[in-house]
């Protein structure tokens, strides 16, 4: 948040605060109304064009601040608002934004914070630290300090309270400080976060005396005490700029920009199919076989032959192993049921696939064709079976990522379902030796 | 003009066709390849694609984003859904533009990632709470991925308001030929935006067709947004006779506006005394079911539901004038079937046809409680 941005020759602006809300409706002695103040020093110092400018808040009494306001404002879901600031900056990069959140919205959003520091995200967060919940009646949040009770608490708090300056200087924040409503320097901390061009987190102490000071016999002094105790030093801990995430993503993809996106690939028939009714397959086989490129292969080769054409694939989640298994439809006519109840053409190459494609073999009638290979057990059928003897292809004994384009040349030429130079053309010429040997397979 | 792809690039064609700028998701089975093809898309035309870091952040970024002036899209599955589910009402609240594609996966829970369903029918309309009303587009193929999406982009700047894509593993992940030129070129309509020059009112009561003018965060007014109950200014507001009055616009304008948004395609025969009641990828078989069914020479209706909600009710209802029995073949326990039981009168025999196990309903299986 830099001066440029204050509009040139006229009068700076004497605050950002709107009066016709205030005073502010905090309890007596509450710190939130003195961070207000400072945050309205600190843009005043600042002079960012209100229009430029957008306060987020979370939820809690916090979440009431930006109503105070004479900015942009935009009042979000409990532990959210860092996401929506940084949605805001991501589409609008000369945005300033800064999230006005409690200690609450850090343990609900504590991922979100975490985050959008590890991304230095251009985006400024003052944090409101009363260490408890008060719009809810006083429970403990993520900074209650050791022993402290609360009304969830009763009888003293055992969850060691989050350094949250401190964790998002560890996970990448390029500024990061700590202060109390007491210290005197909270307008030099927020103009320094607001400077600084990347993730800046400012986090406030202060007391709730509606709830947590009152119930612990919290005071100023004793506050002072309490960050020494848990070593939560105050001040800068860290100032570290590096590049901002908006910048750094448009700078990486600029040379991207005006590329055609999203293009077409059509397909253009140059070959005819006899094909009279539709013609089912079912590729079973192991990852790595490259049974959905096969597959594909076959597809495309029949919409290049002006059939119509359909694939699905099938495999477990850890997609490097275990079975793969393709489905392909060509049919003269536009496909609408995509499943396969009966195939016409099964091929059961590799030992990971065949369970899946046992019990449908079985199943077949005698207008069907099986293609085995020797690596896979026989299954009793009705159905005509071609055992491939990929072992006896010379130079593709050992190449079994080969095994299935091959398989599906032999069925292809057995089929006669579209002619085999339509194949060649969607295997590609990478494979033009194995749609050969495959078409010398019996 | 044919190609051959799915439907997950139908419908990142269909989001950057539509002027799609800005994308966030969370990588999911099987909804990833949206992400995919919009992250290496998106930065062509000048937008910015994000993985977040879970499913809430991914919607926090679009609303962000999309007050901010972008054009949004985010997909997920159904375990997304219910990690976007109370950004959803923030969206509804704030009157967000926005497009959220749900390529539904069997559930409960994580089910099955690789497995088809349409188990989320019910929640897209009621996943969030308050209950107030959403669109949801339900495709049947890969042409309508890409055409309902522009049909989505443009009904959300229309209504400012989300809009599902129902669809789900089997469309999104099975390729198909299609023919590009037979597909619908859906016209989307540009932002409705405030005059620069006036002052602007966020939210006034007496919006045009209740559906306020836009002015993005960091154009020329000063824009309130707020996900709490807020007067005309988008200050929160306790007065009941404003907040009634808000709540009742979020409701009335999309559900007055059933003309500009209910879809079907009705496909009635004379003499047809069963009607089957579909949609998305059940509808295909419903069509094999309808076209065997006629070649043996029996007279039988088919409507394929395109908008799930709001419930087309006017163009059901007519579907279902003279019909016996009505069958309503789902991937998922009966879940549309209870919004034809409201609809349809009491003479009326509704069945189902219900898989919940992964695999396709067949043409034989809704012939069969067709015929029954």
């Amino acid at each position: 948040m830099t001066p440029p941005d204050a509009p040139r020759g006229s009068i700076a602006l004497p605050t950002y605060l709107d009066p016709a809300t205030l005073p502010f409706p905090f309890c007596p002695g509450c710190g939130h109304g003195t961070i207000l103040e400072h945050l309205d020093k600190a843009l005043v110092r600042l002079q960012v064009d209100p229009k430029k400018l957008v306060l987020v808040t979370d939820i809690g009494c916090s979440g009431l601040s930006d109503k105070f306001f004479t900015t942009n404002a935009f009042h979000g879901l409990h532990g959210r608002s860092v996401t929506y600031a940084t949605g805001m900056k991501l589409a609008r990069p000369e945005l300033h934004v800064v999230v006005l959140m409690g200690d609450g919205g850090c343990g609900i959003g504590g991922h979100h914070l975490i985050n959008a520091a590890r991304r230095n995200i251009g985006i400024t967060v003052v944090v409101f630290n009363n260490m408890n919940y008060g719009m809810t009646g006083g429970q403990h949040s993520v900074s209650t300090p050791p022993l402290g009770v609360t009304t969830t608490t009763p009888l003293g708090q055992l969850e060691r309270p989050m350094d949250i300056a401190g964790t998002v200087a560890l996970n990448g924040a390029s500024f990061a400080a700590r202060t109390t409503t007491f210290h005197p320097d909270v307008t030099d901390l927020m103009v320094r976060a607001m400077s600084n061009d990347g993730f800046s987190l400012v986090d406030v102490w202060e007391l709730c005396t509606a709830y947590y000071a009152t119930t612990n016999k919290l005071s100023r002094k004793s506050m002072e005490g309490l960050l020494e105790s848990l070593s939560f030093p105050t001040g800068v801990i860290v100032d570290q700029p590096r590049i901002e995430y908006a910048k750094g993503y448009r700078a990486q993809s600029a040379d991207l920009v005006g590329q055609p996106a999203m293009v077409s690939r059509p397909i253009t028939p140059q070959w005819n199919s006899a094909l009279r009714r539709p013609l089912s397959w079912v590729i079973a086989g192991a990852a790595g076989k490259r049974i959905g490129s096969a597959a594909g292969a076959l597809a495309r080769g029949g919409v290049m032959s002006g059939l119509w054409a359909t694939q699905r694939n099938d495999y477990p989640v850890t997609v490097r192993t275990g079975f793969s298994l393709s489905e392909v439809i060509l049919s003269p006519e536009e496909i609408l049921f995509t499943g396969i109840p009966s195939p016409d053409v099964v091929l059961d190459l590799f030992p990971e696939g065949h369970g899946k494609v046992a019990g449908r073999i079985e199943a077949l009638g005698p207008e069907a064709r099986v293609y085995r290979s020797a690596n896979v057990a026989a299954v009793e059928t009705r159905a005509k079976v071609t055992t491939l003897e990929f072992a006896a292809v010379k130079g593709f004994e050992r190449k079994k990522e080969s095994w299935t384009l091959m398989a599906v040349a032999a069925a292809l030429r057995d089929t006669g379902a579209y002619p085999i130079d339509a194949f060649r053309q969607a295997a590609g010429e990478g494979n033009a030796d194995a749609v050969e040997a495959g078409l010398g397979l019996d | 003009m044919r190609e051959f792809i799915d439907g997950a690039e139908a419908i990142a064609r269909g989001a950057i066709h539509s002027g799609c700028t800005f994308f966030a998701g969370y990588p999911i089975t099987p909804a990833s390849t949206i992400l995919l093809h919009m992250t290496r898309e998106l930065p062509k035309v000048g937008g910015v694609a994000i993985q977040g870091e879970d499913e809430i952040a991914s919607m926090g970024f679009c609303i962000g984003a999309a007050m901010a002036g972008a054009r949004v899209m985010t997909s997920t599955s159904g375990p997304g859904i219910s990690l976007y589910s109370e950004n959803v009402g923030l969206a509804i609240m704030g009157e967000v533009p926005m497009v959220i594609v749900d390529a539904q996966r069997m559930g409960p829970a994580t089910g099955g990632a690789t497995t088809v369903a349409q188990g989320d029918v019910q929640f897209l309309r009621w996943g969030t709470s308050g209950g107030f009303p959403v669109i949801v587009l339900a495709p049947t193929d890969v042409a309508e991925c890409y055409s309902f999406t522009r049909r989505a982009f443009d009904l959300a700047e229309r209504f400012r308001v989300p809009v599902f894509i129902a669809t789900d593993k089997e469309t999104v992940l099975s390729r198909a030929t299609v023919d590009v030129l037979a597909w619908e070129e859906v016209p989307v309509r540009e932002r409705s935006v405030a005059p620069a020059d006036a002052p602007f009112v966020p939210y006034p009561k007496d919006a045009p067709r209740g559906v306020p003018l836009m002015s993005a965060v960091g154009g020329p007014h000063l824009v309130r947004f707020t996900t709490s109950s807020h007067d005309e200014k988008g200050y929160l507001s306790k007065s009941v006779a404003e907040v009634g009055a808000l709540n009742r616009r979020l409701a009335s304008k999309v559900e007055d506006h059933l003309d500009e948004i209910g879809m079907v395609e009705v496909d009635l025969e004379p003499g047809a005394d069963v009607l089957v009641l579909s949609y998305g990828i059940t509808a295909r078989s419903v069509k094999e079911a309808v076209r065997r069914r006629r070649a043996a020479g029996v007279p039988i209706s088919s409507l394929t539901v395109h908008t799930l909600w709001p419930v087309p009710e006017g163009a059901i209802r007519s579907a279902l004038e003279g019909v016996r029995r009505v069958v309503v073949p789902e991937l998922n326990l009966g879940q549309y079937r209870l919004e034809v039981e409201r609809l349809a009168q009491d003479f009326v025999d509704v069945r189902g046809v219900n898989r919940v196990d992964g695999e396709l309903i067949t043409a034989d299986q809704i012939l069969e409680e067709v015929a029954a």
